[in-house]
């Protein structure tokens, strides 16, 4: 597949641009902002961008200051410390209060590589699915994160998206538009659904083409809005499809592939497999042989697939 | 818009404060669960604010965007905040009692959500001055001229987000923000010397660039003194360290840390009332 920008290189970009349309946008940083591209805010509009120093925390409350003021904060740092660092001030000062403040978690996953563990945000979703009022986003492309950004910035309430470092597989074209809450079918199929989101919907895609040559037609599905979920979305493949397959670049709790679960519990019970990295933390590598190690690639998800299959 | 610029006598804001006073110890009573040491300590400082002139606010129009703000940081003390509201209209003082209850806006501690006269959610301590820092912020770049005040606990200072706050504030000048700490000396476990001493308290908020001012916080004509010097620094936040003594004005709880978050009885609160009549 053809891989485009990453999507931090767009959710910078998308900043820049919406800048002139809202006025009450401000943008905030910890020290990150060369790496979560926030910076390219400032170079437009350096008098609304602050850059609030090592202190996740107290940007957090700040932000939510600002935007009980009027201000639409957009906040950003790596995943593991907006959310880690943050989650007690997002929970009180965001969450609690109903704050119209947006966040961006970046270098998300294990993705980011060679760091390690400690600037992989592998829990971001599950903590920011926990916060009340939050919608969670998680754009696949950088053409969604642009769409993504522009529908959090007109979003009454309190948002997360979460964005990653490498360069990512191009899903759509330039006039996709984001519908929060949607889910968005992009291969059609009858035999099995592989629902993914972020990085692992371009695996998922690879994955759906490898399965083809065996005769297994899968439809793939890009939960780009973890929350609100799809439920519409996720019924009718259940019901349609017969299994499901749920693939996110996150630890098997509190993500993608447990909200699923329950809709699918709940309304239609079909056999469902997860490809996720499970209950561990990763390790210092490349991104392609971390993904390669955790079982986040396109064989891993047709492998998946296909024991899922056998238990239809 | 209402401003109380000449300000009452200093026998009727010491009335107030006991009427607040009050309004405190029955509420707890009444909730049977609260947290009277540290709404005792702060009554003088909160009755200042609301009816020393202090404030810029207007009960019939409350959610003002140019109102000044007060954010109680260390939330477990809101009955007095409670209390100081009734005794200025936005809420009728009968509703005091419902403190803690089932349904009540009046929540165990501040809840913005449930009473938007609340202006941040606090009680998990250390996040109010951040929440401050961003309305001063945001009111300097809406060319407003509201100001923002933000109580914090001493006990509530040993959390490091304050300290992140503290040195965000001045490095964006915030002369529209005003930290008051309500020194009562003791926090939960015990006193804030034997469990985390960081004394010497103004000489740290100065370090960090703050305009600081050290007060008797039972004192009224200090804490008018205080809160008009405030006003006239430009260039950087201020902070008022105010001593205090936790439970002030009842005499059994004053400086009895086991009043930390203990209700009185019937009969303690029958006391207490006896005392601040």
């Amino acid at each position: 597949m053809e891989l485009g920008k990453a999507t931090r290189e767009a959710y910078g970009e998308a900043l820049a641009s919406l800048g002139a349309e809202i006025p009450e946008m401000v943008v905030l940083d910890a020290d990150l902002s060369k790496s979560t591209m926030s910076k390219m805010f400032q170079k437009v509009y350096p008098e609304r961008f602050f850059n609030m120093g090592i202190s996740e925390a107290n940007m957090v409350g700040v932000a939510a200051g600002m935007a009980s003021v009027g201000k639409i904060p957009f906040a950003s740092s790596f995943a593991s410390f907006i959310i880690c660092k943050g989650f007690d001030q997002l929970r009180m000062s965001v969450a609690y209060q109903g704050e119209n403040a947006k966040f961006c978690g970046t270098h998300s996953g294990i993705s980011i590589g060679e760091d390690g563990v400690s600037q992989q945000g592998i829990e971001d979703l599950a903590l920011a699915c926990c916060l009340h009022g939050f919608a969670v986003l998680v754009p696949a492309d950088e053409h969604e994160m642009r769409a993504a950004v522009r529908a959090a910035a007109y979003h009454k309430g309190p948002v997360y998206i979460r964005a990653g470092r490498p360069k990512m597989p191009i899903i759509y074209t330039a006039d996709k538009e984001f519908v929060i809450g949607k889910a968005d079918t992009i291969r059609v199929g009858k035999d099995v659904t592989i629902m993914a989101t972020g990085l692992m919907v371009g695996a998922a895609l690879e994955a759906a083409m490898q399965l083809a040559e065996t005769g297994v037609d899968a439809r793939v599905i890009n939960f780009s809005s973890i929350k609100p979920l799809d439920t519409e979305a996720i019924i009718n493949a259940a019901k349609e499809t017969g299994a499901i397959v749920v693939a996110e670049e996150h630890i098997n709790h509190g993500g993608l592939g447990q909200a699923v679960s329950q809709v699918v519990v709940e309304n239609c019970p079909v056999p469902m497999t997860f490809v996720n990295i499970g209950d561990r933390f990763a390790e210092s590598g490349t991104p392609d042989a971390l993904l390669a190690k955790y079982g986040l690639t396109a064989k891993d998800i047709a492998a998946a697939t296909q024991k899922v299959l056998a238990r239809k | 818009m209402t401003t109380t610029t000449s300000g009452p006598s200093i026998e009727a804001l010491q009335d107030k404060a006991k009427a607040i006073r009050r309004h405190v110890v029955e509420a707890i009573a009444a909730a049977k669960s609260g947290h009277p040491g540290g709404s005792l300590s702060a009554a003088d400082i909160v009755t200042v604010l609301y009816f020393g002139g202090v404030l810029r606010h207007d009960v019939n129009n409350p959610h003002d965007p140019n109102r000044d703000r007060f954010i109680l940081s260390k939330g477990h003390a809101v009955p007095v905040l409670y209390g100081a509201l009734a005794e200025a209209g936005y809420i009728p003082v009968e509703s005091l009692v419902t403190l803690r209850q089932l349904g009540s806006q009046l929540q165990g501690h501040p809840s913005k959500a449930d009473f938007s006269i609340m202006e941040a959610s606090t009680g998990s301590l250390g996040m109010g001055l951040s929440v401050g820092v961003g309305m001063a912020i945001a009111g300097k770049m809406n060319g407003a001229d509201f100001r923002t005040y933000v109580m914090l606990g001493d006990g509530e200072s040993e959390e490091g987000q304050v300290w992140e706050a503290a040195m965000s504030a001045p490095f964006h000048k915030l002369d529209n923000l005003v930290a008051i700490i309500d020194a009562n000396k003791y926090q939960l476990d015990g006193s804030v010397e034997e469990i985390l001493d960081w004394n010497p308290i103004a000489e740290k908020w100065a370090a960090f660039g703050w305009h600081t001012i050290e007060i008797d916080g039972h004192n009224m004509e200090e804490i008018l003194a205080a809160f008009a010097e405030a006003k006239t620094v430009t260039g950087k936040p201020v902070c008022i360290v105010a001593n205090t003594i936790k439970g002030q004005g009842v005499c059994f709880i004053a400086g009895n840390n086991d009043w930390h978050g203990k209700a009185p009885s019937a009969d303690e609160c029958a006391k207490a009332m006896a005392e601040l009549a």
